[in-house]
């Protein structure tokens, strides 16, 4: 590993001058950040601990929303009452990521960032245009069956690792930052950007500028949510697909629905094709397939991959089918 | 020992500064060079330099008490471990597992993947547990460490450390500390009551052995207990 220095911060302003100033990054969990600097991929030359922050607190808005610090841990976050009761979805992703030892470190503001799971950006040995810009993608024409089938480039097709930012999809998060040039409110759904060809950058997110929390919508009552997570093992394994629902059913009729996908994209999936599928239509089998066939329809599978796109479309069918069902 | 050791020097040929007395065929040979004639390279500013701290090394069996070798870019760091209070000096890239066998010589606590894939590093913090690997020793000052060396109290084994023996809850014994560390820290947690919440529970720990039958035994028996 390489040396860095490091320093703590005790307000959002200072922490934000000190890594805007020193290029630095920020740790709080560490899980992603401090197993990528062992391995050379991530090499800052300054590392600001931000857990002395006062970042960690749920609470519930008075428009009835939910505001999440970027440091409550995802263990608190999946164990939280009103999370379990009114955002099941988010949850349910949560207790499906990582390890339990894992999930006590890493924070919500890190889950979001965190970095791909793919073998050739986590190995120096390699070209990747996401760690080295312009040195190739050796996953195009390498062993590519974990990597994206949506959003993918002639760049890059790693895909976003996170369960709980697809939950967050669903649930239209929104993210607050706090930059050197003041405070921002970005769309989740805007805050994540396809690799194009600039795969290096994999959001909004300006250097220096920190992720101070994030809100929820309250939902309608009568919504529905579930997250279903499909993988090599029953636990402890990344996504190769999943699906997030958030449902309204009314009459028979879908009223409202938000789906993402995580596991087959280059980022946390939401699915507008899928939704506009539903909404307005019967809760039925058809219906689920189609709208499983629309969320699929610009799927580009690589040599090992393809097996997601069915795998994808059986998981959104399965949690609309769950979630449909008469309470 | 605070100079790298040369895996080519005898440390008691060092002490003594006598050649070895036995004939040429039992000098060991590395390629063209025998050990003899690398140590005649070396001249004798070479041996020397090597040579004392390693003479000291053979007289001394216990560690040094004095202050430990300093580290370019190391800081003082306080660590409270087991309820004890630990003073060192690290370097900020030293993870609490490094700190902890590199350092402190609280050798329970076991280093496998090093990348928190595997739950050897379990330990607790403020009685949570987290995987010691991926974190760096430097950010838990003030935090209440809790190693496997700290669950046993006035000679007692802890009820989960009791259960592994019972059921055989190990083979070779490496994940062990790990595995007892988490199964400590999830009697506290919000996990259901059967065996299958158990193997999710406990799916941070690998045991390469294959133990995981008898370490889910082990487990629900410290918990029926810890309820009886």
């Amino acid at each position: 590993m390489q040396v860095f220095r490091y320093s703590q911060a005790h307000t959002v302003d200072a922490a934000v001058q000190n890594a805007a100033r020193s290029g630095g990054a920020f740790i709080a969990g560490g899980t992603t950040l401090v197993d990528l600097m062992k391995l050379n991929v991530l090499q800052p030359q300054s590392v600001v601990d931000i857990n002395g922050l006062p970042l960690d607190r749920i609470e519930t808005l008075p428009n009835g929303g939910l505001r999440i610090g970027a440091l409550v841990r995802n263990s608190d976050l999946a164990s939280n009452q009103t999370v379990q009761q009114q955002y099941a979805v988010l949850s349910q992703a949560l207790l499906s990521g990582a390890s339990p030892q894992l999930r006590n470190m890493a924070t919500t503001g890190g889950n979001l960032l965190q970095k791909t799971r793919c073998y050739y950006y986590r190995d120096t040995n390699y070209p990747c245009n996401k760690r080295q810009p312009g040195s190739g993608c050796a996953a195009l024409d390498g062993f590519n069956r974990i990597h994206a089938v949506l959003g993918g480039s002639d760049h890059c097709v790693a895909t976003h690792p996170s369960d709980m930012a697809v939950a967050m999809m669903a649930l239209e998060a929104t993210i607050h930052t706090r930059g050197s040039k003041g405070e921002r409110t970005i769309a989740l759904d805007e805050f994540y950007l396809v690799p194009g060809s600039t795969p290096d950058r994999e959001n909004l997110l300006l250097p220096g500028e920190l992720i101070t929390h994030v809100t929820l919508p309250a939902l309608a009552s009568g919504t529905r949510s579930v997250y279903l997570k499909l993988r090599d093992r029953a636990q402890y394994e990344f996504a190769l697909a999943s699906s997030a629902v958030v449902i309204n059913v009314s009459g028979g009729a879908v009223q409202r629905a938000r789906i993402a996908f995580g596991g087959v994209g280059t980022k946390p999936w939401r699915s507008r094709e899928a939704e506009n599928a539903l909404e307005g239509q019967p809760a039925t089998s058809e219906t689920f397939h189609r709208a499983a066939e629309a969320a699929m329809a610009g799927a580009k599978p690589l040599k090992y991959n393809a097996f997601k796109i069915e795998l994808a479309k059986r998981a959104l069918i399965r949690t609309l089918t769950e979630t449909t069902q008469s309470a | 020992m605070d100079q790298p050791k040369n895996p080519l020097l005898d440390t008691q040929e060092a002490d003594t500064g006598k050649k070895p007395t036995t004939d040429q065929e039992r000098e060991p040979t590395l390629g063209r060079f025998s050990r003899r004639s690398f140590l005649a390279q070396l001249g004798a500013a070479g041996v020397a330099a090597t040579a004392s701290p390693l003479a000291h090394a053979t007289e001394t069996e216990a560690p040094e008490k004095e202050s430990p070798p300093r580290v370019p870019g190391a800081v003082p760091v306080t660590l409270n471990i087991n309820g004890k209070e630990y003073r060192v000096r690290l370097e900020p890239r030293v993870t609490l597992l490094d700190a902890l066998r590199d350092h402190l010589q609280l050798f329970g606590t076991k280093k496998g993947c090093d990348h928190g894939q595997c739950g050897a590093c379990t330990v607790h913090v403020n009685g949570r547990r987290v995987n010691s690997c991926l974190s760096f020793a430097i950010m838990h000052q003030g935090d209440k460490i809790t190693t496997i060396e700290g669950l046993a109290q006035n000679g007692q084994l802890s009820p989960v450390q009791q259960a592994f023996l019972d059921h055989d809850g190990f083979q070779c014994g490496y994940c062990t500390p790990g595995q007892i560390m988490s199964a400590t820290a999830l009697l506290h947690e919000p996990i259901g009551p059967d065996d299958n919440a158990v193997r999710a529970a406990m799916s941070g720990n690998i045991c390469r052995c294959g133990a995981y039958n008898n370490i889910v035994a082990a487990v629900q028996q410290a918990r029926a207990r810890k309820t009886a």
